[in-house]
């Protein structure tokens, strides 16, 4: 197959993916989107006769627009932007999740300091306040008090980017000190590992230890369901254990659309890369039935 | 073998490297891109901008 890869920093992650292209003997054809204009009616040359495109910019409104675009140009590409939007952004990521009766913790948004700060002081202490955009655990602010909450607060309205001037107040999950991310394909999960970590961010990029994790039947479920909840593709999904007894065990709190998965390569037992490739290959005869 | 576009220095690439690859300057630590494989060139990263990452 014809494999397109939107990219403007090539990372382990697409090293993994462009050498199990390659060693299949797909073509693969990398697509800096830097370089690219992208016209309203016709698609630049360079995606001509591409069976798949795989989306796998950095930055944010690159991937919302370029994916936009290849849908435009009936060129089939994962994620779809419409995975993209719902999974850029934090609001409609838990919209979504809550939509689909996905457990996730509970969320308030507010568009002021005082109004947000009414949230934080009705989840009570410890509390989290995350961006509506970012990554990588930038950011994002664990508050024990109403004197952080108060510094915080200011702090953002007064240096933050407009972004920051929407308020995304969370509920603290007491988690034991890892969380859960599990990679999937239409929620079909290829891997899974925790993230252990002292820190209350569990992230990967932020140093945190990884092993293999093996999940359960409801955690499959609560996969599959958050896939489904953004519009299916490739994504990381990330899950915290929680409550037990007549409670759920897990909480969902965010999906990823742009998903890294080289520290899950290397925790799993699984064949990440082989196993992304696989499916790519399964929509790419997707659309050649259909074009046939 | 290529030169670091910072501070002069040779910067070796591995036998597999990619073009749009990011590798560090081992003498002045610079982010670099590879912007064209054969022969190299290297150019200064792009700075991290807006969201980057997952
Ligand atoms: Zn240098």
């Amino acid at each position: 197959m014809q494999v397109g890869i939107l990219y403007s920093r090539i990372r382990k992650d697409e090293k993994l993916l462009l050498s199990e292209l390659r060693e299949r003997g797909h073509d693969v054809v990398k697509i800096d989107v830097r370089d690219l204009q992208f016209g309203l009616d016709e698609a630049p040359e360079i995606f001509a006769d591409l069976d798949v495109v795989v989306d796998r910019c950095l930055a944010t409104s690159r991937s919302l627009y370029a994916t936009k675009f290849c849908e435009a140009y009936g060129v089939p590409v994962v994620n779809s932007a419409e995975t993209a939007q719902t999974c850029a952004d934090k609001v409609q990521n838990s919209l979504a999740l809550a939509g689909a009766g996905v457990p996730t913790p509970a969320t308030d948004v507010a568009f002021t300091k005082e109004s947000a700060m009414e949230s934080i002081e009705s989840f009570g202490y410890p509390c989290v306040l995350k961006p509506v955009v970012g990554s990588w655990g930038r950011l994002m602010a664990k508050i024990d008090s109403r004197s952080a909450a108060e510094a915080i607060l200011e702090h953002k309205a007064t240096l933050g980017h407009y972004e920051h001037k929407v308020f995304y107040v969370q509920e603290f999950v007491d988690k034991p000190g890892r969380d859960i991310r599990v990679l999937a394909t239409d929620g079909d999960p290829v891997a899974a590992m925790v993230r252990s970590s002292d820190h209350w961010l569990t992230n990967a990029a932020k140093g945190a230890e990884t092993e293999a994790f093996e999940l359960d039947a409801e955690a499959k479920k609560l996969v599959q369901q958050a896939s489904d909840a953004v519009g299916g593709g490739l994504l990381g999904v990330d899950l915290m254990e929680v409550g037990g007894g007549d409670e759920p065990n897990y909480t969902v709190h965010e999906v990823n659309h742009t998903v890294e998965f080289k520290a899950l390569n290397d925790a799993a037992d699984a064949d990440v890369p082989a196993e992304v490739v696989d499916w790519l290959e399964t929509k790419a005869a997707a659309k050649q039935e259909v074009v046939a | 073998m290529t030169e670091c576009v910072e501070c002069g220095a040779d910067v070796t690439l591995h036998d597999n490297a990619e073009v749009g690859e990011i590798l560090d300057c081992t003498t002045c630590g610079a982010e670099l891109e590879l912007v064209e494989r054969n022969p190299p060139v290297l150019d200064r990263a792009p700075e991290l901008e807006e969201d980057w990452g997952e």
